[in-house]
């Protein structure tokens, strides 16, 4: 309940802060949407920084650092350092002053100007806004986890199906409408006063995060040489040969558990005496929950108890691992055993352990707070349901296989961070500066800010693979990515600092949303009502107003996304930020090429949609976390392809007016 | 000096592809995996380049060019 009281006096503060700040609205749009261009260099870099820092930062990096090891840094957070930058620098400055001499207010006001066509417009509006949706999304649902995870248990009899805690739909709803309301009375004043607050927030407690888990785990030397010892892997990109051992010794074990489930569940042709279960738990050393069956499947086939075809152990194995059946059943598995990665080729069935494991573990789940046996506390407190599912996952299905990261991905994860380049909520952002020299300081520090946020962040999701904690091991395998930073602040702080660093990974959160929500309301006014109906049909008041309401429909939308969209956040937003990375030649070619054309833009961007739907079907709507295109990372294709179509169309056509040309290239 | 600073960012970009500490898993000061620390200098060096495009390489000329707009409303944030 502390927590939640912290969490609760935040959002409060938060709230005053944006009612606060509208007390200085000068009722224009223009205040609205741009602050009057008003902004100095420190609110540009906090506001800047808090709006490309988003969940993806805290929650990801650390969520995927505990999925793939350290090198994760080097491919997002470093590159980031160097790319983000040169945007703001070769990009932003440029786009400033054409906004602030032309007075435009988005991306699609400048489009239409530099390629004298009112049409790119309806073809940027959609695609923008769609991709702006899945970035909006990231944010809203890691809200929702981030709360539920660290208030469970927070209520005695309510939200029994949620751990007793704030469900994750709760979570997202209330800080959806917190955001709202404060970007509602604040606009874009309010979004950089508040975004500079919680970037000073999530900055500070990050950081307190980092040195109070460390400490828990026996200093940083003493969580590092964990990792050296049991997953070392994790400290490098490569496999080290420990790791490949360990994982074959565990794949073992493992289909001895599937042929040991199949002869006694589907095939029925075994069934372990009470002398024979206890002979098999003497021989073996209990190290997690649910130790027993282990034991009981290598008494079986130590002993041959039980015999099966080669048709029977494949089908063992996808029932264990719980992978949906082919049917009919491959004839070339009815000979030959599967390998892990064959056994993977078969899509695991959705949501299949939530059954599964509540029947099991059914007389262990309760209220966490209270003991398992109230007779006997040494048995502990009661399971989470969360838990339940973790123990399932960890003892049921196949251990993950290590693998290297691959040096041609590493290499074109390069193109990923290119995308804030086309983000038409910094497009907004870079507007509001006061003057060229108020980018400097975003130019500088960008890169020093993203390495004080994520170096933490990776350590801790490293850690988090080899941990222990109070004597066992802090994550079972398959432990969701998204709630390792969450989970490891509930489990190893105190509820006071545990609210203050929830407050701090909700501000992360809430930097990002308030600048999606504010731009899309912006895009929506000027680029679509004020465009088609004439600037002169509505009063400022009016457009302000259809702003906001076109903000609680994104809202809506995305909430509405946000309760069936269950894929790992790092994953949604690199195909999100892969997006906007392929039509970043289009921005960079309307800055800096004079000969480019409408009908090049239009091929570029058709070109550059039409290849992102594409993969991201290919890579089963990014259910698959590690989907590469001729082994690289998808965005490397999208942005050739759409490069290419542009330069040659452009060529091929009618160039821009001399005008035009003119006025946007006069020292040529 | 333009250019020095683009060459400059070339070679972030280069250097940034450590392939010779693809397998190292060792720590430096007992805890920082020697890969990230690598990266995390990559991040300081991005940083001192940018700092030096914004001495030798800013584009004063820009400021100029916005100066040339309409009246605009003068601000009173920060």
């Amino acid at each position: 309940m502390t927590q939640l009281v912290i969490i609760g006096i935040y959002l409060a503060l938060l709230l005053f802060l944006g009612v606060f700040s509208s007390r200085m609205f000068k009722g224009t749009s223009k205040d609205y949407m741009l602050a009057s261009h008003s902004i100095g260099p420190f609110l540009l870099l906090m506001s800047i920084f808090g709006t490309t820092m988003t969940a993806f930062a805290l929650v990801g990096s650390s969520g995927e650092a505990y999925k793939e090891g350290v090198g994760v840094y080097g491919m997002l957070a470093s590159s980031s350092g160097i790319i983000h930058s040169l945007c703001f620098f070769l990009l932003g400055i440029k786009l400033w002053s054409w906004g602030h001499k032309y007075g435009y207010t988005t991306q699609i006001q400048f489009f239409r100007d530099r390629l004298e066509s009112d049409r790119i417009g309806i073809i940027l509006f959609p695609i923008l806004v769609g991709l702006v949706i899945p970035y909006l999304l990231i944010g809203v649902m890691s809200s929702g986890v981030v709360i539920s995870s660290i208030t469970e248990g927070a209520f005695t009899d309510s939200f029994a199906a949620y751990d007793y805690g704030v469900p994750p739909w709760l979570g997202s709803l209330v800080i959806s409408l917190v955001v709202l309301i404060y970007v509602f009375f604040g606009g874009m004043r309010g979004t950089a006063w508040a975004n500079t607050f919680q970037t000073i927030v999530f900055m500070v407690l990050g950081v307190v995060t980092f040195f109070v888990i460390s400490a828990k785990l026996g200093g940083v030397q003493a969580a590092s040489h964990a990792v050296l010892e049991k997953n070392p892997s994790k400290l490098m990109r490569g496999v080290d040969p420990k790791d490949r051992e360990r994982y074959a010794e565990r794949y073992n074990t493992w289909t001895l558990i599937a042929k040991y489930n199949y002869a006694r569940r589907i095939a029925k042709t075994l069934t372990l005496t009470p002398e024979q279960k206890a002979e098999a738990y003497q021989e073996f050393k209990p190290r997690m929950p649910n130790w027993e069956m282990t034991a009981e499947a290598i008494y079986a086939s130590k002993n041959s108890l039980y015999t099966l075809t080669s048709e029977e152990v494949n089908k063992a194995l996808l029932i264990q691992d719980d992978r949906q059946m082919p049917d009919p059943f491959p004839e070339k598995w009815q000979m030959g055993l599967m390998s892990h990665h064959d056994l993977q080729e078969y899509p695991r069935k959705a949501n299949a352990e939530d059954e599964k494991a509540l029947l099991i573990f059914a007389g262990k789940i309760g209220h966490p707070e209270k003991d398992l046996d109230p007779n006997d506390p040494s048995k502990g407190k009661n399971w989470t349901i969360k838990k339940a599912l973790g123990v399932y996952r960890a003892s049921n299905w196949a251990p993950d296989a290590p693998h290297p990261m691959s040096k041609l991905v590493f290499f074109t994860y390069f193109f990923v961070p290119l995308s804030v380049g086309m983000f038409p909520h910094l497009f907004q952002h870079w507007l509001t500066a006061r003057s060229a020299g108020t980018f400097k300081l975003p130019v500088v520090a960008h890169p020093l800010f993203i390495m004080i946020v994520w170096v933490p962040c990776v350590l801790v999701g490293v850690w988090a693979t080899s941990a222990t904690f109070e004597g066992a091991p802090l994550f079972p395998p398959h432990f969701p990515a998204n709630a390792v930073l969450a989970a490891m602040v509930k489990k190893m702080t105190s509820p006071v600092l545990a609210g203050f660093l929830t407050a701090g990974i909700l501000a992360a959160i809430m930097s990002s949303l308030d600048s999606q929500f504010l731009c899309l309301g912006t895009m929506f006014t000027e680029d679509i009502v004020v465009h088609y109906c004439g600037k002169d049909r509505f009063t400022d008041k009016q457009v302000v107003f259809m702003a906001r309401m076109f903000i609680i429909l994104i809202v809506a939308i995305t909430y509405g996304f946000s309760l069936l969209e269950p894929r790992r956040v790092f994953t949604l937003g690199v195909w999100c930020f892969s997006g906007f990375s392929s039509l970043f030649p289009i921005i960079f070619a309307a800055v800096y090429w004079k000969k480019l054309t409408k009908a090049g833009v239009y091929a570029g961007v058709l070109v550059a949609i039409s290849s992102w739907l594409y993969l991201f079907k290919e890579s089963k709507y990014a259910l698959e976390p590690n989907y590469t295109f001729l082994g690289m990372m998808p965005v490397a294709t999208m942005v050739v392809l759409s490069t290419v179509a542009m330069i040659a169309v452009s060529l091929v056509t009618r160039p821009p007016s001399k005008e035009t040309v003119l006025r946007f290239f006069p020292e040529d | 000096m333009r250019y020095a600073i683009y060459g400059l960012v070339v070679v972030l970009i280069i250097i940034h592809q450590d392939n010779w500490l693809w397998d190292d898993e060792r720590l430096i000061f007992g805890f920082m995996p020697i890969t990230l620390l690598y990266q995390a200098c990559i991040s300081i060096g991005a940083a001192i380049v940018w700092f030096l495009a914004t001495k030798f390489a800013w584009p004063h000329h820009l400021e100029e060019i916005a100066q040339e707009s309409p009246a605009q409303e003068t601000g009173d944030t920060e």
